[in-house]
């Protein structure tokens, strides 16, 4: 009985500072990614930005960040198991690591104007506990941060709106 | 030491080149860490103990790499690639490696 009353009092607490804290991540992941937005990372290793400006660094960049899912997620992802299917409470987790270590690895060299070869990387820790390895991954992001030489005039036009954002 | 992930260092041209790069180690966090984590799994949210590992495990490893390529007398790492694992519970391991080369 008393372990029946931690356990709903654990999903509770799971679900409720869960979804709060995810709202919250979620706010700062979109002002954060709009302080960014002018400056892109692409996976790709050129980019038509390149050829019209001079190249002042190249630097490599990284981001890294571990998050792990509630106790009211890791219960229903359990339950999902016996039935099978898409796993919606683990896809906000990867989709928030992921974008919170390309967030960082932009602020570990903000001055760069474009992130080339943006490769991304994924794997879980373990804590100790079998039960509590399931659920906590772990992201790297890195990238080459290429700075420009400051412009010339006339070339302002480059990042209004002309070209579709590169950004993945 | 410039260190790109891609074949070249933008905006420079390779002169020569030394080969393969690389730097590895295994780290662990001390276990009121791990007890901490295994708290926060409970609400959820970034650990933050193990982001610090991870930062701390990388920036050896990538010293280390850059010590070696250094020796051979290279200035740049290009290609450089990370690639991470859990060899044990608690513990990270980071791989670093690259083409160390001389840039002009």
């Amino acid at each position: 009985m008393v372990e029946l009353i931690v356990f709903f009092g654990l999903l509770v607490i799971g679900y409720v500072s869960g979804q709060r804290r995810e709202t919250a991540h979620y706010k700062r992941i979109h002002e954060e990614e709009a302080f960014f937005a002018d400056k892109p990372a692409v996976s790709a290793k050129f980019s038509s930005e390149l050829d019209n400006r001079d190249i002042l660094d190249a630097q490599l960049a990284v981001g890294s960040v571990v998050v792990s899912v509630d106790y009211f997620k890791r219960f229903i992802a359990g339950i999902r198991m016996l039935v099978g299917g898409e796993m919606k409470a683990y896809a906000s987790l990867i989709d928030r690591a992921r974008r919170e270590a390309i967030i960082r690895m932009k602020e570990s060299n903000p001055n760069a104007d474009i992130y080339l070869n943006l490769r991304l990387m994924t794997s879980s820790i373990s804590s100790g506990n079998a039960n509590n390895s399931l659920g906590t991954v772990e992201v790297v992001a890195f990238a080459t941060a290429v700075r420009f030489a400051p412009e010339h005039d006339g070339d302002d036009d480059l990042y209004s709106g002309e070209e579709p954002p590169l950004s993945s | 030491m410039i260190l790109t992930n891609i074949e070249s260092v933008t905006g420079r041209v390779i002169v020569e080149h030394y080969g393969l790069v690389q730097g590895s180690t295994i780290r662990a966090k001390h276990i009121g860490r791990d007890f901490m984590a295994g708290l926060k799994n409970l609400v959820g949210g970034e650990l933050r103990g193990y982001t610090e590992l991870l930062i701390e495990s990388r920036e050896q490893a990538l010293t280390r790499m850059s010590a070696q390529a250094q020796e051979l007398g290279a200035n740049a790492i290009v290609n450089v690639r990370i690639a991470t694992s859990s060899v044990t519970a608690g513990a990270s391991e980071i791989l670093c490696y690259g083409t160390a080369v001389r840039v002009e």
